[in-house]
């Protein structure tokens, strides 16, 4: 097995370089840069192996830059008397690799709602300029993709397109049309998904080197690795770790337990060890009763059809996630959406139902579930919880809050969107969540009251007939949680819940200041920047890659269209510097890739002048004839991460 | 207002309009060709003057979509009141008192799960109802490779396969698989129940076509569900129907666009047990060209030499089955699910199948348990021997002996499904839930004997409104779960036990009212 390479930032720079060319000088064509990278790839196949996003052994200025600097900054600040020896040293980096060191205990904040209506966050927008060139570079490569499909057909190599027409009487395993977006959009940026890691997925994520000659059809693995800051992970609250107290723990249960139940929970698969866990993931949400399956997805595909059936309506949001738009058509009920966190939509929704009743026979509804997300995972937008629970008391539905990524990062204890607006969690019908994400383990749970659990326990598909989780598994969310609330090692959890808000906060104050557009809300640990331009995707991957930084981009299908964005999901396991390392980073992408679209409305002004508060902005403005004058914010770096800290804590602007 | 007045202001009216008409850009070229249209055939003309306004008036109508077309204008007032007085159902019905009775008297394990199975209520008895079928769950050397795995992967992998959450021990894990299978490619899910689900609706869509056997498993339903294609059913196991239904689609089908056509089923059946012809299936899928899925849940790691399923039981060339999905979560003690396949089957999976796109992958410790499993049932298949001994013990002690239930599954199948015999059922004329009933009752009494057994879960399959197209019934069974890990005298002693048991049930006063079986 491939063993973590000693410095996260030495070594393989050769491995992890690509393009040294490709900066500066493309400032101007900034915006065409991918069309035109399209076309030369698509003109001339096999001959610009620079284009496939492989690594070449070219080392440049600003990776040395970079990592030189970081690699100062990030002595362990151990400065002792004694230095450690080489075994303590190497296990310190080691552990420090998955979880980082707190700098300062300056950096932490508690993740709370600040009172009056969630406000949606404003959506920028950049100059009608690029929107238009995004729509031409996806017209470029539309046209581009069904021309080479056209003649590819035709005398391409048969090796590519046999899987697109019937062959020997069978119709082709793929649409041609369903499989466009896959063969013509994403190849192309094939090495930016799945890359394949080893190792924890920590502060830091070992990848595994691997280089295309075939315009990623095929991958190559180099035999080289490459430890780059992980902001692609949902390991919110650090839990990512092989030592420490879950791991001393799951290592304790595997030996004592072993490694399955090797049953449904409703043959021989319950055990003491997962009543245990859900006994205190109910307390743990506040709730009387909860059950765990084996995962997360199926949690949601599985519940929906047992708390609703025919005759009954489901108002989803329009964002939700895969697993519960799956549960929804396996019920059998009605399905309908609304606006994305919208509640004039919402409640239009819900008028238009409960008067119209069912279609066609106008019977009133048996009942009605409206289910959300509490944060959502591609626009890093909160629910707007009170929202909801002020139309629920009017029109009487059952809320289903889907907790995957809120739980354990959002709110003063970690509790989710409920603690986070300090709402009682007795007002959601059921709270869903995942752990798979701030608990680093698997699997999902359904909490809500006793008779609903029990009902859901004897009619969940998943439970009856699923596997059930491990002993690891289970014994990981069991400790973790007992971390969180501080059952264990006193204040750790505490400390990890923070760390997590500061960082998001701290962040997203940063990226706003040099002048990138972000998504979501303040609180919120996952935070998107838009990159508008499908070209502009791997390359930000690619550059960030080189500067060490793992990030997922993602774009159409998964977003609209126009909005193809780089997401940043955070961690307790990070701290300061390393926000800054991203901070950096993106500073310089950003200029290379012309990132820095916003144009101020949505935050990232000059701090008001001493003496002038919040509530003065607006008398302020008018007395020195600033009303309605927004600057677009292009901080320089230095300013960013100096009055970043004191900033972050504060209402962002 | 006289006649000639209003003439000049229509006219003045109509000078403007032309005017700046022809100020729009592309005016001219308008003009010149109605002009010269008119020249050549008036009739053209008003045809397409016709045309443009039908146009615009569809392009302005409102769309109609089915929900409004019988939709009740309401005033707010009205609608605030029907707001008021509309009150919906529970969301969960109360638990039946059977469901609660048997949620009270669900086993609850103490430690780990093995041939003797500690209760929380201090017994420990013979544990016949778990998929432990070779005892793996024991293996130091597989705990021991497991503990190394935590200590360099921790526990979740936190993310999905996509978005780095592919580890080197899950390529590592799929190679083992596609090797010991013998397939170009496979693909690892988190979850072995949500596989097939998420397989089917990846590759079948809606206007494709699937012939499934209608005593397929609950899965199997929820993907042919989700794929929307049209699904056609031929009786459990008749491979004559399946034929007739196959030349049937390929004659509907003749000379219309070749659509995608699939053959659904099982390898081991879940509720019945029973085992599928497989040198048939796929002489009929290559002569009616349709593709074949088999779901290998339960005969992978179970039936042929090395455990490698129904392709080696039945010496049939792997590559000629097009989907074989399979789980890592039963005998091999690990967790999550397959698909092996040729390369483009499983490529296509990781970029359209649902349950492997937005789920975190699986954990790292559970990827090499199941690569371990797979080894050792490959260097040992005297393992499996031992089963299939235990198994044939069972079998003789419960299927000939008894007068009331007979065995379904195949003989190398280590989960023995007991329905009742077909007389009992009708000399006593037992319902569903009769049969349901006296089946935990069964189960009951065998634990307070000391052995562990367990019910054919049927709920989901009965209860859900998924798939009314096909009307089979499942049976209500007793499932016994046979593992290498007891001695003869112990699966012997289980036996009696499980025999002694049914009748104990069968012929208490309150159950016999209807009087004895004939036979
Ligand atoms: C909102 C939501 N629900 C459910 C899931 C599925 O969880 P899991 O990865 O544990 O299957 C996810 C994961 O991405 C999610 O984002």
């Amino acid at each position: 097995m491939p063993r973590k390479l000693s410095n996260p930032f030495s070594s393989s720079t050769m491995s992890s370089e690509r393009r040294p060319s490709h900066s500066k000088g493309n400032r101007l064509a900034g915006f065409f840069s991918k069309s035109k990278e399209q076309q030369a790839v698509s003109h001339h196949q096999g001959a610009s192996p620079q284009m496939a996003g492989s690594p070449s052994p070219l080392p440049t200025i600003s990776l040395s830059a970079v990592g030189g600097e970081e690699l100062n900054t990030d002595e362990p600040p151990t400065t002792l008397f004694e230095p450690p020896s080489a075994d303590e040293a190497k296990s310190q980096e080691r552990r420090e690799a998955q979880f980082g060191p707190l700098l300062d205990v300056n950096h932490l904040y508690i993740s709370a709602h600040q009172g009056g209506p969630l406000e949606t966050p404003i959506e920028d927008e950049p100059a009608y300029y690029f929107v238009l060139t995004t729509y031409i570079s996806y017209l470029l490569l539309i046209a581009f993709g069904h021309a080479r499909d056209f003649f590819g057909k035709r005398f391409g190599d048969k090796k590519h397109y046999q899987s697109l027409k019937v062959f020997n009487g069978y119709a082709p395993l793929n649409d041609d049309f369903d499989n466009f977006y896959v063969r013509r959009l994403k190849l192309r940026l094939d090495d930016c998904f799945a890359r394949p890691t080893t190792g924890v997925p920590g502060r830091y994520i070992t990848l595994i080197d691997r280089k295309s000659d075939d315009f990623n059809r095929t991958y190559k693995y180099t035999g080289t690795y490459t430890q780059t800051l992980n902001v692609s992970s949902y390991n919110y609250l650090g839990f990512a770790q092989s030592e420490g107290p879950c791991a001393d723990a799951v290592e304790e249960c595997v030996r004592k337990t072993g490694l399955s139940f090797c049953s449904p929970r409703a043959d021989s698969g319950t055990s003491e060890l997962a009543l245990e866990v859900e006994r205190e993931v109910a307390q743990f949400v506040g709730k009387p009763a909860a059950m765990v399956f084996s995962m997360g997805f199926v949690t949601n595909a599985g519940s929906f059809p047992a708390l609703v059936s025919k005759g009954c309506l489901i108002i989803s949001d329009e964002l939700n996630h895969a697993s519960i738009r799956i549960g929804a058509r396996l019920s059998g009920a009605v399905i309908r959406s609304f606006k994305h966190n919208d509640m004039g939509d919402l409640e239009k929704k819900l008028r238009e139902a409960i008067s119209q009743g069912q279609p066609r026979t106008h019977r009133p509804w048996k009942k009605i579930l409206v289910a959300v997300e509490g944060l959502y995972s591609m626009e890093g937008t909160m629910v707007d919880l009170p929202g909801v629970l002020a139309l629920k008391k009017k029109y009487k539905f059952f809320l289903y809050v889907d907790e995957a990524h809120s739980i354990g990062a959002l709110g003063p204890r970690g509790r989710g969107v409920c603690d986070y607006f300090g709402i009682d969690p007795a007002e959601v019908d059921i709270l869903m969540g995942t752990l798979t994400k701030s608990f680093g383990a698997n699997g999902g749970y359904i909490a809500a009251d006793k008779h609903i659990i029990d009902g859901l326990r004897m009619s969940n598909a998943a439970s009856l007939l699923g596997e059930s989780a491990t002993p690891s598994v289970l014994m990981q969310i069991l400790t973790s949680l007992r971390l969180i609330t501080g059952e264990i090692a006193p204040g750790q959890g505490e400390e990890r819940l923070q760390r997590l808000a500061f960082n998001s906060r701290y962040l997203r104050l940063g990226l706003k200041r040099l002048g990138f557009i972000t998504y979501g809300h303040d609180d919120s640990p996952i935070i998107p920047i838009v990159l508008y331009h499908p070209g502009k995707m791997s390359a930000f991957s690619h550059e960030m890659l080189k500067r060490k930084i793992s990030v997922v981009v993602v774009g159409y299908p998964a977003t609209p269209l126009i909005s193809s964005r780089a997401r940043f999901c955070l961690s307790s396991a990070h701290n300061k510097e390393d926000m800054d390392r991203v901070l950096a980073a993106c500073d310089e992408v950003g200029d290379i890739l012309q990132l820095k679209y916003s144009t101020g409305i949505a935050g990232g002004q000059e701090p008001l002048p001493d003496g002038v508060t919040p509530e003065m902005e607006k008398e302020w403005r008018r007395a020195n004839g600033l009303e309605g004058v927004i600057k677009p914010p292009r901080w320089k770096l230095d300013d960013v991460i100096e009055r970043g800290v004191q900033d972050a804590k504060e209402q962002l602007r | 207002m006289d006649l000639p007045e209003a003439q000049a202001h229509v006219n003045a009216w109509l000078q403007e309009a032309s005017t700046t008409f022809q100020k729009v850009p592309g005016s001219a070229v308008l003009i010149r060709y109605v002009r010269s249209s008119y020249q050549n055939d008036p009739v053209r003309s008003a045809i397409e003057l016709v045309l443009v306004i039908f146009f615009i008036r569809y392009l302005l109508a409102p769309s109609y979509s089915t929900s409004k077309q019988n939709y009740v204008k309401l005033t707010e007032d009205e609608i605030d009141e029907l707001v008021e007085e509309w009150t919906p159902e529970p969301l969960v019905a109360a638990p039946t008192a059977q469901q609660e009775a048997e949620a009270e008297k669900l086993p609850v394990i103490v430690g780990p799960t093995g041939p003797k199975s500690k209760l929380a209520n201090g017994k420990t008895v013979t544990n016949l109802a778990s998929y432990n079928f070779y005892n793996f769950n024991a293996n130091e050397q597989i705990k021991e490779k497991a503990i190394q795995t935590l200590r360099t992967y921790g526990v979740g992998p936190c993310g999905p396969p996509q978005f780095y959450g592919t580890q080197d021990v899950h390529m590592k894990t799929e190679a083992d698989i596609a090797s010991y299978l013998g397939t170009e490619g496979c693909i690892v899910y988190a979850h072995s129940f949500s596989t097939i689900s998420s397989v089917i609706p990846s590759f079948c869509k809606r206007g494709d076509i699937i012939v499934a056997d209608r005593g397929v498993n609950y899965s199997i339903r929820r993907g042919l569900e989700i794929s929307r294609s049209s699904v056609k059913w031929y009786n459990h196991g008749d491979m004559a129907e399946l034929e007739q239904v196959m030349r049937k689609v390929v004659q509907e089908q003749a000379g219309k666009k070749l659509t995608r056509r699939f053959i659904v089923t099982e390898a081991l059946f879940e509720t019945t047990g029973d085992i599928n012809n497989l040198p048939k299936l796929i002489e009929l899928k290559e002569k009616y060209k349709f593709r074949l899925m088999l779901d290998e849940t339960w005969s992978f790691g179970v039936l042929g030499r090395t455990g490698r399923g129904l392709t080696e039981a039945q010496n049939v060339d792997p590559s000629q089955v097009d989907m074989i999905i399979g789980s890592l979560s039963g005998p091999l003690c690990a967790g999550g699910g397959f698909c092996a396949g040729a390369k483009d089957v499983v490529e296509h999976q990781r970029v359209s199948s649902t349950a492997y796109t937005f789920s975190a992958a699986l954990p790292a410790m559970l990827a090499v348990t199941a690569s371990e499993c797979i080894n050792l049932l490959q260097s040992n298949p005297e393992i499996l021997v031992q089963c299939r001994e235990n198994i044939r013990l069972m079998r003789a002690q419960l299927d000939p002996r008894s007068d009331w239930v007979a065995c379904t599954s195949a003989p190398e199948n280590p989960i023995m499904i007991l329905a009742f015999k077909p007389e009992v059922v009708n000399a006593r004329r037992l319902s569903v839930d009769d049969q349901e009933r006296l089946f935990q009752e069964c189960v009951d009494e065998t634990l307070a004997n000391g052995v562990l057994i367990t019910r054919l879960k049927t709920m989901p399959i009965t209860q859900h409104a998924i798939l009314k197209t096909n009307l089979y019934t499942v049976t209500p069974a007793l499932k016994v779960c046979i593992t290498s890990g007891l001695s003869k005298k112990d699966i012997e002693k289980a036996g009696v036990t499980i025999r002694h048991a049914i009748t104990k049930v069968m012929t208490r006063k309150t159950n016999n009212k209807l009087g004895l079986p004939a036979a």
